[in-house]
């Protein structure tokens, strides 16, 4: 099922073309690459699909609708959860504080009305162990977990609330190899969870691992639009890097 | 690496424990090691073993419900304060909003001839708006609190004097001693109880309660967590839906209504009100919840703690006059005492992290 379809969307900023021509689709259960050098567009797409931005041209589908986005809570509404790079967790708070944070579970009636301390500890531990995280205790600060810990937690509470569509923002960018490993598990954890992921990356040896179709993107345009069995690793890394680049990456697709 | 990973995609992993293993050890330890006041506690015992062997008589119940009531004249502003703090705000006008509430209180009564709790209900409204106001010109301005509560610090320190002088022409009230209901409200707010022989004063049930309520709020509500998103990461706090202005206008109208318990003391324990009084006492409430262990910077700390900071003020203010010591030293204490707990919770809170 699609669930969301960009078909030939643009987006102005005053003079300045930030994107034009950009046609994607989201599948559930499957993932979506977003690739793209920095300033290829990639933040301005994700910002469209998160609500934060209405397109220019072209047309927007969710769920076969065609539709706008005026807000991030709308797009929230309709299943479209954005997972950031720079992580919207509260670092001092505890693991299970920081996953209901904002859709607190609450017993009780009246002035005695209070959180729900079991459930939000036991249901954050389940959800972490569905995604395959196993957390040796919820109630350490979400601060003392690394950064690739930190994306998972937010992954897990996306899946949590019912999320359709999952997009991802650069998730391995700040991280080691092995950390990257770890997200892309979980990542894939999602895609079994039946959702649909949208991952922004510009490593497209990260992208080929998990991806299912890629969209690559250069100075605001749309270059490429492949299924997996269109294109070869080779390929995705010789069209993204157009050559220059190339020396860098086959060093660092050497080492993963 | 705390997160272990079996196969990516594998739903379901090994059965769920009722109890980690890797965790069962140290636990109990490092619960406690977390605890934002465990570093009040610890100098509020060294400071109370310390009084009573330096100070003759510290030990006697009539002492220790001194040095609680000097505490609960603190403690009950120090809650609220340390609500705010965790919320990630100050409030520099919380001393002068006492004198501000109590002369609300003390003058509409006078001028209105009205029956004291109309003055007492006026105030709490009065105190309750400009707390508002507060946190209203915060959240709308987005200029940083330490100046729009100088502010209005200021402006309240002009609006104290200003105004008892424009009405009743002195810089103090009259007295409303004779007035109607004014022993029931100093019933309510400035009597004193007899427990055992013991005199204790109706503020020191005031100060737990409010500690208490204080403890519920922030460990057992939604609103609670809010507070710690608020103060902790403001814009991620925002990003899942949490109400961050009414949170700190919330925050600030507890201060206001802390002040106003506060103030009401104030007016039915003297019957009348010096309007140039409170100022100075912000710094005080700010120090006992720093004391307690809340951060400068937000998202941490706790209600007991400033409670602890409240007590560890109310022991060294009156153990210097228990041990007959010249009072001028006071100050020197707190300011030692402030550096102290501060490294101490800054310490501890480090090695808390470092051990998970």
């Amino acid at each position: 099922m699609t669930l969301v379809e960009l078909t030939d969307v643009s987006k102005h900023y005053g003079t300045v073309r930030a994107l034009e021509g950009v046609s994607l689709e989201v599948h559930a259960g499957e993932i979506t690459c977003v690739l793209g050098d920095n300033g290829a567009g990639k933040s301005t797409l994700i910002k469209m699909i998160a609500g934060l931005h209405r397109h220019d041209g072209g047309t927007l589908r969710i769920e076969g609708e065609e539709t706008t986005l005026s807000s991030p809570r709308e797009a929230l509404d309709r299943g479209i959860a954005t997972v950031y790079q720079d992580l919207a967790v509260v670092p001092l708070m505890p693991v299970w504080r920081n996953f209901f944070l904002g859709s607190e579970p609450r017993k009780g009636v009246g002035p005695f009305k209070r959180l729900d301390t079991d459930l939000m500890r036991r249901t954050t531990r389940e959800a972490l162990l569905r995604m395959g995280i196993d957390l040796r205790d919820v109630d350490q600060p979400i601060g003392t977990l690394s950064g690739g810990e930190r994306q998972c937690v937010a992954i897990a509470r996306a899946v949590h609330f019912g999320a359709k569509v999952l997009v991802l923002d650069e998730p391995t960018a700040a991280l080691g190899v092995k950390q990257s490993g770890v997200v892309l598990k979980y990542v894939a954890a999602a895609r079994d969870e039946g959702l649909g992921v949208v991952l922004i990356t510009h490593n497209p040896h990260h992208a080929y691992l998990v991806g299912d179709r890629f969209v690559l993107l250069r100075r605001g345009t749309m270059v490429g639009h492949y299924t997996r069995d269109e294109i070869t690793l080779d390929e995705l890394t010789q069209q993204m890097a157009g050559g220059s680049d190339l020396d860098a990456l086959r060093h660092e697709l050497q080492r993963g | 690496m705390t997160a272990t990973v079996e196969r990516g995609g594998d739903t379901t992993p090994e059965a769920p424990k009722t109890a980690d293993e890797r965790i069962l050890h140290s636990s109990p330890l490092r619960k406690l090691l977390t605890r934002p006041e465990l570093g009040s506690v610890v100098g509020a015992l060294a400071v109370f073993v310390f009084f009573a062997f330096a100070a003759d008589g510290f030990l006697r119940a009539s002492s220790l419900s001194t040095v609680l009531y000097a505490s609960s004249a603190i403690g009950i502003m120090a809650v609220p304060v340390a609500l705010l703090m965790i919320g990630g705000e100050f409030d520099l006008s919380a001393g002068v909003l006492v004198t501000s509430s109590a002369l609300v209180s003390s003058m509409f009564s006078y001028q209105m001839t009205a029956n004291t709790w109309v003055g007492v209900g006026v105030s709490l409204l009065v105190t309750l708006a400009i707390g508002a106001f507060n946190g209203f010109m915060l959240t709308r301005t987005k200029l940083p609190s330490f100046i729009i509560t100088l502010g209005t610090f200021l402006m309240l320190t002009g609006m104290n004097l200003g105004f008892t002088k424009l009405i009743g022409g002195t810089v103090s009230t009259k007295t409303i001693a004779d007035m109607e209901g004014f022993p029931s409200a100093r019933a309510v707010f400035a009597s004193t109880l007899t427990v055992g022989g013991v005199d204790v004063k109706v503020t020191i049930l005031w100060w737990l309660g409010l500690v208490a309520l204080a403890s519920w709020i922030l460990l057992r509500t939604r609103t609670g967590n809010w507070i710690f998103a608020v103060g902790g990461n403001e814009d991620a706090a925002r990003a899942v839906g949490v109400p961050v202005a009414k949170t700190k206008i919330g925050l600030y109208m507890g201060v206001a209504f802390g002040a106003w318990i506060s103030g009401q003391h104030l007016l039915f324990s003297f019957d009348a009100v010096q309007s140039g009084e409170g100022v100075g006492n912000e710094l005080i409430y700010i120090i006992a919840a720093v004391i307690g262990g809340c951060l400068i910077t937000g998202g941490y700390g706790s209600a007991v703690g400033s409670a602890v900071g409240a007590l560890l003020f109310g022991m060294t203010s009156k153990g210097i006059v228990f041990a007959e010591w010249n009072p001028d030293w006071f100050k020197f204490f707190l300011g030692a005492m402030l550096l102290l707990a501060t490294l101490l919770n800054a310490w501890v809170r480090k090695r808390a992290e470092a051990t998970k």
